[in-house]
């Protein structure tokens, strides 16, 4: 193995560098076994210099992986409301492990053996150095995305020139799937060699791959790293350390070994911009290794390889086997003997491809040809269960933490929810208190953009009932260290969240629902506040739609306070003024309106109506009423608005004159059009009052029957669209009353006299539904 | 196939083992001549000849070819001399990769798949290229007898001279085991159950007991058993899980991208048209074109521009009756038109495949050809010979 202590000029001290795929199983096997036998004094790995204050957690048994380094830029809140800082643009950047990475088993190996550890990239607080400050589009370490080039796969152009599509299955032939034998970092280190000599002849010989040359910021960025690669290396010698080894990405290898002046890598690394970073660990997930980020390969079948590095032999049996018993667990029936001729086809076809060992492919096409007997489905559940196999890591409780992760974690396990990367379903019943804490604190997550819980459709099932997903997601940990610029607590930093946002807030919709979401997460000291803005944009808003689009949530909202035990008296103030606001705004606002807006008013004035009935407030009831009649005798109402009204009126018991009122609306002197929009709003709550009552159904089939043939063909559609929505038993029922009619009132069911020794038993049982006892 | 005077005594099977078509009647090189339709092997024998003699690959016991000749057979490549091989099957690698490592591990190979999609003709080929011989054959019905699948009897001679070799009337499965060769049960779900059931201990135990003779015939090695069976007949007789469980599965797609549909059909014309002897007319690879794009958007109820949807006609409308119709539409433009194959030679056979269902498939035709036929200008020839035929 290559010695450049010499070149280094510290007697006797000997390097050596480990090229390694990141993410790769073998390469963490072989990394671990060349430790074992080098026993460096001092192993520098590629990654941030900032975590070297911080790997000691990862000796602790509560460190379990997949866990990521993530390096951020504290302070500076996003705006609020600010949507837009998405998850990539953050600056925020991360180093993962799994179990089978192997700068994680080089930093268990060291910190088991007593060995020092530094990690010797380029330093984070120069990577994430905000965007106006990068000369280049390099600003968060991350690659220049679609147009790669072969420098930053330069295991693309390895496996193609050995004749392999896919660099990972070259990777795994080659390294991967060896155990025992010599070892293979000579190897890579010749390879990358050679392959950094031709790369650097590019582009005057085009390689195999011609995906143009990689972005210059990331030349620049790549030189900056091998330098501070090169310094650290330097510095550890100097430090006395005699056995070092270097782990990091193959590529970089040539680099490292290379003799460059010390001089000329301080020159490179001089005044680059520096950011202000902290550093941490947090928990990752599997299907997050997948994805590009810090080291930037990416693997998509991290189940497989963690199932690669655990098992100790026979890596392809134990893995059909446990297909095997995922199966059977789906009530699949799957025999042993299934499983003994899967292997043997999966050995099989790797023979047929050349391939030393069997792979993800070979077994994967085994399962499905074999153990699934050629279906599809079951495929899809091994890939989910077994292939990516979901897992979410953990860190110990001292890992440096901001207060509000704290307060999260403290929360957490008091209320027993323990973070998962599966979703899983919640029921909470938010009469029982630990429930009800439950549900406070995922809304107040959510407050804060923490999606950890999204509530899922569960009405009808009455109030006191709620249904939650729940999916822990690692960039989780990056919203609540942004979300500690609030406060220190969940419940204060959403608090203050939900204030900036009802100050924020531009119209009463969006004030509306804040509020709505306080009196969820039950945040009592913020309510105020976001009253006293409801209070000041409803006296404001002259627009009466608005007024009426507020109630139905303000109503909820109050409802949602009963069961919650909220205080809600602020609220029951807005809601007093929004409604007597609404009850003068109307009038005015229902004149002159065309068809289309006629339709809009109708749809409010269902919904406000609806939701004054939820409130059922005699006071307010009796307003609304009040103003519903003033409006049903205003010359001028669209006959859909007026047919709307009277129908409410009627329902509510205080309109005496229905047929009447029909009667002139339908009759020969109103225009056809009108006269079917009468009917449309009239009906539009469900045709049940024709069956009940014959007066009616008799004025509207007389005004039918009446209409001449040219007024037919044109309000026909009207009729059409105000029938067409009864359900089909209701327009059967209104059908054979129909066809009685004529027989004449005598015809008319429901005056037989009421046997109340019969309808007793009955009357007591809806009583008791209903909850009030008979007797009482 | 059933020889009535069968002279082979039980122990000797190789002594019929002595042409690439054994039994049939005809000597292999008149075979190209006179039958309608030759073996795969009969067709491909040069190929095949040239893939064994480069074939220095590790052979299974009683294979012809390795396996990586077999599958370059099938799914084509070059020679190191140089010669074309020309694909048979153009689909997945990956599913004839592991069906000839199935058969390879001596498990039997159940091909699946809606109608036309291949699977008769990859087995055959399968055959022809492990074994070099495709005509051992069931074909499956349901009135096909438990004989067809194990032995019968000459009954002449069985009442002659009683239970004796040569009155045993051997079944083609019993020949392939006799002889260590690749045997072919075409729509395993049309026999009957308790035909299906005598399959079962045959292809675990690997053995055929003769009891009238106290006799049993053990399958050489190189006896495997290839199946296919249809998707949507899954009903008629249900495989049983006993039986299931003894066949590797795989399923053979409908073919996934317009370019290999065409590749396939415009492929089969050709050799389809050669080999009926048709006069040569060049099938217009806009015709043949056209004619997938109408299937390929009917099948899948939407345009190729994902635009519109459509209605999707009952039948299958498969590959192979794409190639079906632009057959006869070259016989049609041969004898009756202008020497080339133009819109109103294909319109009548695709509106005959369209249309398997005379009420509810007519709608759909319709409405195709009036909603998305019409408005492509380039195909007003095709609409309006459409609309003259329907």
């Amino acid at each position: 193995m290559t010695d450049v202590a010499a070149a280094r000029g510290t007697a006797g001290a000997r390097v050596e560098v480990f090229g390694i795929r990141h993410h790769g199983p073998g390469s963490a096997r072989a990394v671990r076994r060349a430790l074992e036998e080098f026993k460096p004094d001092a192993v520098l790995i590629e990654g941030p210099p900032e975590a070297d204050a911080i790997v000691d957690l990862a000796a602790d048994p509560g460190m379990v992986p997949p866990v990521a380094l993530l390096a951020y830029a504290p302070g500076e809140p996003p705006a609020p409301g600010d949507d837009a800082a998405s998850w990539s643009d953050r600056r925020a950047a991360f180093w993962p492990f799994a179990e089978f990475s192997p700068e994680w088993q080089a930093v268990r190996y060291a910190l088991d053996e007593g060995a020092a550890v530094r990690f010797c990239d380029l330093p984070a607080a120069n990577q994430l150095i905000p965007p106006a400050q990068a000369d280049d589009d390099d600003g968060g370490g991350d690659g220049g995305g679609d147009g790669e080039g072969i420098r930053l796969d330069p295991l693309g152009w390895l496996a193609r020139a050995a004749g392999y599509e896919d660099a990972e299955r070259w990777w795994d032939d080659v390294v991967e799937h060896r155990d025992g034998g010599p070892s293979p970092f000579p190897a890579i280190a010749e390879a990358m060699s050679e392959l950094r000599e031709r790369v650097a002849a590019w582009p005057s010989e085009a390689g195999p791959s011609a995906a143009g040359p990689p972005p210059p910021g990331h030349l620049v960025r790549e030189e900056q790293r091998e330098a501070a690669m090169r310094r650290t290396l330097r510095r550890a010698l100097r430090d006395g350390f005699e056995r070092v080894a270097v782990v990091c990405g193959a590529w970089h290898v040539p680099a490292i070994l290379a003799r460059v002046p010390a001089a000329r890598d301080d020159r490179t690394l001089r005044g680059l911009p520096r950011a202000k970073v902290s550093m941490t660990w947090v928990p990752w997930t599997h299907g997050r290794l997948a994805e590009r980020s810090g080291y930037g390969a990416g693997v998509r079948s991290p189940g497989w390889y963690a199932h690669l590095f655990a098992a100790p032999d026979r890596p392809v049996e134990r893995w059909l086997t446990d297909a095997a018993a995922v199966l059977r667990r789906e009530d699949l029936h799957v025999s042993s003997a299934h499983v003994i001729e899967a292997v043997r086809l999966a050995e099989a076809l790797a023979a047929l491809r050349g391939r030393p060992l069997a792979g993800l492919d070979e077994v994967t096409e085994a399962t499905r040809a074999v153990l699934c007997e050629g279906a599809d489905l079951p495929v899809e559940l091994i890939r989910s269960r077994m292939v990516v196999g979901e897992r979410l890591g953990s860190v110990p409780d001292d890992t440096p933490m901001v207060p509000l992760q704290r307060d999260l974690a403290d929360r957490q396990r008091r209320l027993r929810l323990a973070p998962s990367a599966d979703g899983r379903d919640l029921e909470l019943d938010l009469r029982r208190d630990r429930d009800l804490d439950r549900s406070r604190l995922l809304h107040r997550l959510r407050l804060l953009e923490v999606d950890w819980g999204v509530p899922a459709e569960s009405r009808g099932r009455g109030t006191f009932r709620e249904t939650w997903t729940l999916c822990w997601r690692p960039e989780f940990d990056v919203e609540l260290i942004e979300a500690s610029a609030w406060g220190t607590t969940v419940a204060g930093a959403s608090a203050a969240r939900a204030g900036a946002m009802a100050e924020a807030a531009e119209s009463l919709a969006e004030l509306t629902s804040v509020a709505e979401r306080c009196l969820l997460a039950g945040l009592g000291t913020a309510l105020p506040g976001v009253m006293r803005a409801l209070a000041d944009r409803a006296a404001l808003d002259g627009d009466v739609a608005h007024l009426m689009d507020a109630l139905p949530a303000l109503v909820r909202a109050l409802r949602y306070g009963d069961v919650r035990g909220t205080g809600t008296g602020p609220l029951r103030t807005v809601v007093d003024g929004l409604v007597v606001r609404v009850c003068v705004g109307l009038p005015p606002a229902s004149r002159g309106l065309d068809d289309d807006a006629a339709r809009d008013l109708l749809g409010r004035l269902d919904r406000a109506h609806s939701a004054l009935a939820t409130l059922d407030d005699a006071a307010h009831t009796a307003r609304w009423h009040t103003t519903l009649a003033s409006l049903v005798d205003r010359d001028g109402l669209h006959g859909l608005l007026e047919g709307r009204l009277t129908r409410l009126l009627l329902d509510a018991g205080i309109l005496a004159d229905a047929p009447g009122r029909m009667a002139r609306a339908v009759s020969a002197g109103a225009e056809p059009a009108r006269a079917a929009a009468w009917v449309e709003g009239f009906l539009s709550e469900g045709g049940l009052v024709l069956v009940h009552d014959d007066v009616l159904l008799r004025l509207v089939d007389g005004w039918i029957a009446g209409l001449p043939a040219e007024a037919f063909t044109g309000v026909l559609p009207l009729l059409r669209r105000a029938f067409g929505e009864f359900a089909a038993a209701e327009r059967r029922a209104i059908g054979d009353r129909v066809r009685h009619l004529s027989g004449g009132p005598s015809a008319r069911p429901g005056d037989d006299p009421v046997d109340p020794v019969r309808a007793g038993p009955a009357t007591a049982t809806v009583l008791r539904i209903l909850g009030t006892e008979a007797g009482s | 196939m059933t020889v009535p005077d069968n002279g082979t005594a039980l122990d000797n099977g190789t002594a019929l083992d002595n042409g690439a078509v054994p039994d049939n009647g005809t000597a292999p090189e008149t075979a190209g001549d006179e039958v309608l339709r030759p073996h795969a092997e009969q067709q491909y024998a040069a190929e095949l000849a040239l893939l064994a003699e480069h074939d220095d690959r590790p052979r299974p016991p009683g294979w012809r070819l390795s396996p990586w000749a077999v599958t370059t057979y099938l799914l084509g490549g070059e020679l190191p001399d140089g010669t074309e091989v020309s694909p048979k099957y153009i689909g997945p690698r990956r599913l004839v990769e592991v069906a000839v490592a199935t058969l390879a591990t001596d498990r039997a190979l159940l091909l699946l798949g809606v109608p036309g999609t291949a699977k008769t003709w990859m087995s055959e080929h399968l055959a022809a290229a492990i074994s070099g011989d495709s005509t051992l054959l069931v074909q499956g019905t349901a009135g096909t007898p438990e004989e067809a699948v194990r032995y019968g009897w000459n009954y002449a001679r069985l009442l002659a001279e009683g239970p004796s070799e040569r009155a045993l009337v051997e079944s083609p499965l019993m020949r392939a085991m006799r002889r260590g060769m690749v045997a072919r049960v075409e729509e395993l779900t049309r026999m009957p159950g308790d035909v299906q059931d005598s399959l079962i201990t045959l292809l675990s135990e690997k053995t055929l007991p003769v009891p009238e003779l106290n006799a049993e015939v053990q399958a050489r090695r190189g006896f495997t058993v290839i199946a296919t069976a249809n998707d949507r007949d899954r009903g008629v007789n249900e495989l049983s899980s006993a039986l299931r469980r003894r066949f590797n599965t795989v399923v053979l797609p409908l073919p996934e991208s317009e370019a290999d549909e065409v590749e396939i059909v415009a492929r089969r014309v050709a050799q389809l048209g050669r080999a009926l002897e048709l006069p040569e007319a060049p099938a217009g690879l806009e015709e043949i074109r056209r004619v997938v794009t109408v299937f390929r958007e009917l099948r899948a109820g939407l345009t190729g521009d994902g635009r519109t949807k459509l209605k999707s006609p009952s039948g299958t409308l498969s590959t192979a009756e794409a190639i079906s119709v632009v057959t006869s539409g070259l016989a049609l433009a041969a004898h009756f038109g202008d020497g080339v194959l133009r819109a109103p030679d294909v319109a009548g056979g695709i509106v005959g495949a369209v249309l398997q269902d005379p009420a509810s498939d007519r709608v759909v035709w319709q409405e195709y050809l009036e909603t998305v036929v019409r408005d492509r200008p380039e195909w007003a020839d095709f609409y309006r010979a459409c609309r003259e035929v329907s």
